[in-house]
């Protein structure tokens, strides 16, 4: 049973009672709350910003800097996530170039990918699937190894380091004593391994993304080597800890709409808004940091240069001012503007990816599943608070039919 | 009896243009909820297409015209008179009568004809077989042909956005260019000397002959009528087969004399909402004007009136007439986008929020302008004015908020890859001399309706037109000076 929202509460306990782990389910009621005051200093003095237009124009606001760490907290070298132009522009670039040629044309793969992992559950009898360990995280972590040139047999070591680091990323006073022990262990674990992993690709050469970005040809040169272990981080963490909650969300809004579900099966075209609307409704991703280079006026205050900014993405989704119906799941809003995959120069790279994997998973979910239910509604949650999904995702169906296209 | 009652809800809503504001016009009309007669009429035989790829995607070979064609946001149920321009418009009895001498009545008639090319005069050399212009479709499949032929040499008139798409697919493409440019550097009419002297290092880095300071004097043609060379104004001689002459545009306003709107070469005023003046200021409560050939007050820009010829703000302002058609005057919105627009060329995107035009002074922001890649900010007595960014378009809508909220110049940021001290720079626009604004006369000034109160304009028109190879005419003399802000 959640707490309830008192109508006194300040914006900062309303901020922490969303973060609290008994209202990972919903903590949408508490962001509404939040959105009746679009920009808001909280009492450790940094700020908050819950508004779809604020939100929008803070990613984009020439006056903000990614780096929202504190001077203690600084790595050795920063990834392209907190790392400002002139410098995140080269490494992005260096990624994208590599990135981008790969994932155009993967669509086929991504779909037998899906097909296979689906079939290793095919039922003429009422069963069981776990959307999450059976489809929803498999087949990111699958596609993601196979570009970046990662043995998929790694998997065992650098999933459970990624779940453990991604933690991390939370807000430090929801973290307890342990897990941020358990993090710093965690680092150095990740470093231990990505570097044997350079080191052996450096020697097995070879054509994927990884051996890309060490053979870069460009004019900036390939990346030194902390740039490469940094980016190569970044790369299999997001690429394993976002698309499984998009999918797993977007499973969830399904048979919550019964109706949806039955139009999915019947037009993939639904497919694309569909998703985007998971990514508005329910995103992956509740939450980015910035900091301010110079004082900022926005909504009738000012954030102060130097102060630290969360920006709640998955509020800006659900502002009233910018949505209609901001609490509905609908599929055919127009001008769906969501902020899930971010904006401005830190769009996320792995956009298209990701929609094209969520799109076909749950495209097959709805022609495969016969009469599927949720067992447990809501399912248990992760503990991660900014990378926010289901911890298991179980639903009970009457057949798990094979793949209707007969591949 | 045809006084117009504009409060009752129309019945016949008759659109004239069916490029991208008509179309888009039309779409928005049916969301508004309008269900009865809508008409649309173009003076091209095409369904509606989009003219932003004729100068890049199109002349690369990339797509042909036949994929040009305006995605439909939804059905619009429309009657459609294609291939036929209007010829005439009698606002008392709401009639519209096409070239071909068919009439169309409306309860509700938006204004959409848009903008064209301005001509090479014929006496100079415009007629000669090799010429082109660069507007429609058909301009851009004979371009194309033209330059798959291979020619020795393309003259390209004009160093503004179309002429700089133009010159920078010829290079692609292999083919040698000339460009020639009145004022001292590319673009410098729309962006400014500062920015345009950067542009002028693109240009010369990808191989292109640019001549600044310099206008084309003649055309010259063999004896059968073949473009073989051109007279620039410096004496020297240009031998080239294919000359594309980018040097502006004209509103589309000739069938509009007599209406008794407030209409001339460089468009049809109306106010905020989009409707249309009569020629002694007073809005008609039936006549709406949307797109590149709409002229209005814009808040932030008081004391003049706007003319945007942008893909962005011809979608906006159609939406913004359509929702006025079909609501009562207390329901109207008024239409006042922040400026936007961007180009294509030498391998960079450009893209421009706000009026550069305004502003006279420029500082770099972000990069650096020798590096290819940077933001600068264009200040107006202090205040942020227009913001452009070259290959850097997803910062630029961090300014936009600034810019409307008339921020100070110049800004405040501390970006990251900002130098360490803003610099600001004399801006460096080309300011026409009166006599020159009107020194080209416009064949069409004749069969327009002088205004009531002609007055001089107390300053020379702000122009920031696609090319500054020649400015636009003045022919009725406007009661307030004119913002033009041109581009596809």
């Amino acid at each position: 049973m959640t707490s309830t929202i008192q109508q006194q509460h300040s914006p900062t306990e309303l901020f922490a009672h969303a973060l609290r782990h008994e209202n990972r389910a919903n903590p949408y009621p508490a962001y509404e709350r939040l959105l009746q005051q679009p920009v808001v200093q909280m009492a450790d003095g940094s700020w908050l910003a819950t508004g779809h237009r604020e939100i929008s124009l803070l990613l984009r606001d020439p006056r903000i800097s990614a780096d929202r760490l504190n001077p203690q907290q600084q790595p050795i070298r920063k990834s392209l996530l907190l790392e400002d132009p002139p410098r995140h522009d080269q490494l992005r670039h260096a990624v994208t170039q590599q990135f981008i040629p790969r994932i155009m044309g993967m669509r086929d793969h991504i779909d037998t990918l899906v097909t296979e992992l689906l079939d290793a559950h095919t039922s003429e009898q009422p069963g069981e699937l776990d959307v999450v360990a059976d489809l929803a995280y498999p087949l990111p972590v699958t596609v993601i190894c196979e570009l970046l040139g990662v043995p998929r047999e790694d998997e065992r070591l650098f999933g459970s380091l990624a779940r453990r680091l991604t933690r991390g990323l939370d807000p430090v006073d929801t973290q307890t004593e342990e897990e941020i022990h358990q993090l710093q262990q965690a680092r150095t674990e990740l470093v231990e391994y990505l570097e044997g992993l350079i080191a052996r690709h450096n020697a097995e050469g070879g054509s994927d993304l990884l051996a890309g970005l060490m053979n870069d040809q460009s004019p900036d040169g390939p990346m030194d080597a902390i740039d490469l272990r940094v980016t190569l981080g970044l790369l299999l963490i997001a690429g394993h800890e976002t698309t499984v909650n998009l999918i797993a969300n977007g499973t969830l809004a399904l048979l919550r709409h019964p109706g949806l579900l039955a139009r999915l099966r019947t037009d993939p075209d639904l497919a694309t808004p569909l998703v985007e609307e998971v990514l508005r409704y329910d995103p992956p991703v509740q939450m980015s940091g910035r900091s301010a280079l110079a004082d900022i006026d926005i909504a009738g205050t000012t954030i102060p240069k130097g102060a630290r900014i969360r920006l709640l993405l998955a509020a800006g989704n659900r502002d009233p001012r910018r949505f209609a119906d901001p609490d509905q799941f609908l599929p055919d809003r127009a001008d769906n503007a969501h902020l899930g995959f971010g904006g401005g120069i830190h769009y996320c790279i792995g956009a298209t990816l990701a929609r094209a994997e969520a799109q076909i998973a749950l495209t097959a979910l709805a022609r495969r599943l016969d009469s599927p239910h949720l067992a447990a509604d809501p399912p248990p949650y992760r503990e991660n608070a900014i990378l926010r999904g289901p911890e298991r995702l179980p639903v009970t169906f009457e057949r798990l039919l094979p793949d209707p296209l007969g591949k | 009896m045809t006084a117009p009652d504009a409060v009752t809800a129309p019945e016949r809503i008759v659109v004239i243009g069916a490029s991208l504001a008509g179309l888009r016009a039309a779409e928005a009309l049916r969301d508004e909820g309008f269900t009865g007669e809508l008409t649309l009429i173009g003076d091209e035989p095409y369904a509606p297409y989009d003219r932003p790829p004729l100068s890049k995607a199109v002349l690369s070979g990339w797509l042909s015209t036949d994929h040009t064609e305006l995605p439909r946001l939804r059905d619009i149920d429309a009657r459609w008179l294609l291939g036929t321009p209007a010829g005439s418009l009698d606002t008392d009895t709401r009639t519209v009568t096409l070239a071909d001498g068919r009439q169309v009545g409306y309860d509700r008639l938006l204004i959409a004809t848009g903008t064209r090319s301005r001509p090479w005069p014929a006496e100079r050399g415009g007629a000669l077989h090799g010429v082109h212009l660069l507007r429609s479709r058909d301009d851009a499949d004979r371009l194309r042909t033209a330059l798959v032929a291979g020619p020795e040499r393309v003259l390209v008139i004009g160093a503004g956005f179309t002429g700089g798409e133009v010159a920078s697919v010829c290079r692609d493409l292999g083919l040698e260019v000339t460009v020639t440019q009145r004022s001292g550097a590319p673009l410098a009419s729309a962006l400014g000397g500062v920015i345009g002297g950067a542009a002028a290092r693109w240009y010369r880095d990808a191989g292109v002959d640019l001549r600044l300071g310099t206008t084309v004097h003649a055309l010259e043609g063999d004896a059968d009528g073949r473009l073989r060379r051109a007279v620039l104004s410096d004496g020297t001689v240009v031998a080239a087969e294919v000359a594309v002459v980018a040097a502006g545009a004209l509103a589309n306003t000739e069938w509009l004399a007599g209406s008794g709107l407030a209409a001339d070469a460089r468009g049809v005023a109306c106010d905020a909402y989009c409707r249309a003046l009569t020629d002694d200021g007073t809005p008609l409560a039936d006549v709406f004007v949307a797109g590149d050939i709409a002229r209005w007050p814009h808040p932030l820009y008081p004391g003049q009136l706007l003319r945007l010829d942008h893909w962005d703000n011809a979608v906006a302002q159609s939406r913004t007439a359509a929702h006025n058609m079909t609501h009562p005057p207390h329901e109207h919105r008024g239409h006042r986008p922040l400026p936007a627009f961007w180009s294509n060329q030498f391998g960079m995107n450009l893209k421009c929020l706000g009026l550069p035009a305004l502003a006279d002074q420029v500082v770099v922001t972000q990069g650096a302008l020798d590096q290819r890649q940077f933001v600068a900010a264009y200040g107006q007595r202090g205040r942020l004015v227009a913001v452009v960014a070259v290959d850097a378009p997803r910062v630029l809508d961090g300014y936009g908020a600034l810019i409307e909220a008339q921020g100070p110049f110049p800004p405040v940021l501390n970006a990251t890859d900002g130098p360490d001290r803003l610099e600001p720079l004399d801006a460096g626009f080309p300011r026409t001399a009166p006599a020159a604004v009107s020194r080209i006369a416009d064949p069409s000034a004749g069969h327009l309706p002088a205004p009531s109160t002609p007055l001089d304009p107390p300053a020379p028109p702000i122009q920031s037109t696609p090319s500054a190879e020649s400015t636009p005419s003045t022919v009725s003399t406007p009661s307030v000076p004119s913002v033009l802000a041109g581009h596809e």
